[in-house]
């Protein structure tokens, strides 16, 4: 019973909802057409293909492209011990997916975590607020368009943010050079 | 003003009795035993629990507890990254203080920020509390800990404590005349 069994059988079960299963490397990934309908597929993998843990839920900002939002889905399950990702696209107008919170109570932290620093709201889920900035804040900060150094806030009663001093890093070191004055400049400039 | 006074003594020529200044007694006592409010935030919690332990006992400093509730304890040591979720738990905790209250900022992160230059981290708790000491080091060692409760040691015995006491109760301070913090 491998992974790439489970997820001909999830096929199987839904029809074109899902694409052919892609296996890179040992790691079988589905892609759904349709993210409303993850939380029915997801109760079907957990209920008859036995994937009762769910690894992780992550976002991807796949920023100039439409759809912006990619929201991936890692399952595993103790009793055959296979991982299986599935993976959704949401438009940026919609910005919204059902929670699989019914599923897995595990997704509520992950789906939170989600909301606050991308933004993708979950429709249905218990108790959906920021969970790593405060309620209040304004911003989603992992998105592309948002500076890593932070945008000042100014919330009586809430908290504040400053701009962070970058001092002209990221400081990121450069591959390729002989000495370490060169792998590492103090300043890295966009063209080097 | 002359505010520290050394105390000498030599039993065989006192007997048990010590002279000396009240500011100076006082101030003893309270730098002998600042009780830490450890506000054990990430990773220098852990040298701050090694300063704490049998290696580099830090009660050999006075700080013989330590005490997590702030209403029992004398001086607040920070120690790891704020963020500013947390800078709004924590000014409230150093508001609960009683006075007189002192800030070690131990680490990089208290201090500065540290290597987090980003959104969510609180560049330098000295932006929400009064620090007096800051602790480089990331983290610091405990024997680098100790040294800044020496430190904070060494700058409260200098403190003039009748005089602000005297300034605050009775005749307020003089324009210009600054009432130290305690």
């Amino acid at each position: 019973m491998s992974a790439l069994d489970l997820a001909l059988k999830l096929t199987a079960q839904f029809g074109a909802l899902p694409s052919a299963p892609l296996e890179f490397r040992g790691e079988v990934t589905l892609r759904l057409t349709d993210a409303e309908r993850i939380a029915e597929i997801c109760s079907f993998a957990k209920a008859s293909l036995g994937f009762d843990y769910l690894v992780d839920i992550s976002s991807v900002d796949n920023y100039g492209s439409d759809p912006r939002w990619t929201v991936v889905y890692e399952l595993y399950g103790y009793g055959h011990r296979c991982h299986l990702r599935l993976k959704t696209d949401v438009s940026e107008e919609k910005s919204e997916l059902p929670t699989v919170t019914t599923v897995w109570r595990g997704a509520d932290w992950h789906e939170r975590e989600i909301y606050d620093m991308m933004g993708i709201r979950f429709r249905g889920h218990p108790d959906l607020r920021r969970i790593l900035m405060w309620e209040g804040y304004p911003y989603f900060p992992l998105r592309k368009d948002f500076p890593l150094a932070g945008k000042p806030t100014e919330l009586p009663d809430v908290a504040f943010t400053k701009t962070a001093p970058l001092e002209g890093g990221p400081f990121v070191t450069l591959p390729g050079g002989k000495t370490a004055v060169e792998r590492e400049p103090r300043v890295r400039t966009p063209e080097s | 003003m002359q505010t520290s006074t050394e105390l000498t003594y030599d039993s065989k020529i006192e007997g048990d009795v010590v002279v000396t200044r009240v500011d100076a007694a006082l101030n003893w006592f309270r730098k002998n035993s600042l009780w830490p409010m450890p506000m054990g935030l990430a990773c220098c919690a852990i040298e701050l629990m090694a300063a704490g332990a049998s290696r580099f006992d830090i009660s050999r400093f006075g700080s013989e507890v330590m005490r997590f509730s702030p209403r029992q304890s004398d001086v607040m040591i920070v120690a790891g990254t704020v963020t500013y979720k947390m800078a709004l738990a924590l000014r409230r905790i150093y508001d609960q203080m009683a006075e007189p209250k002192w800030v070690i900022a131990m680490g990089a992160c208290a201090s500065t920020g540290g290597m987090y230059r980003s959104y969510a981290v609180l560049q330098g708790v000295d932006q929400i509390v009064p620090v007096d000491v800051y602790v480089a080091g990331c983290p610091p060692r405990p024997e680098a800990l100790l040294d800044a409760l020496i430190k904070l040691q060494g700058k409260i015995e200098k403190q003039p404590v009748l005089k602000e006491l005297e300034i605050s109760s009775v005749r307020g301070p003089k324009p210009g005349e600054k009432v130290g913090a305690a």
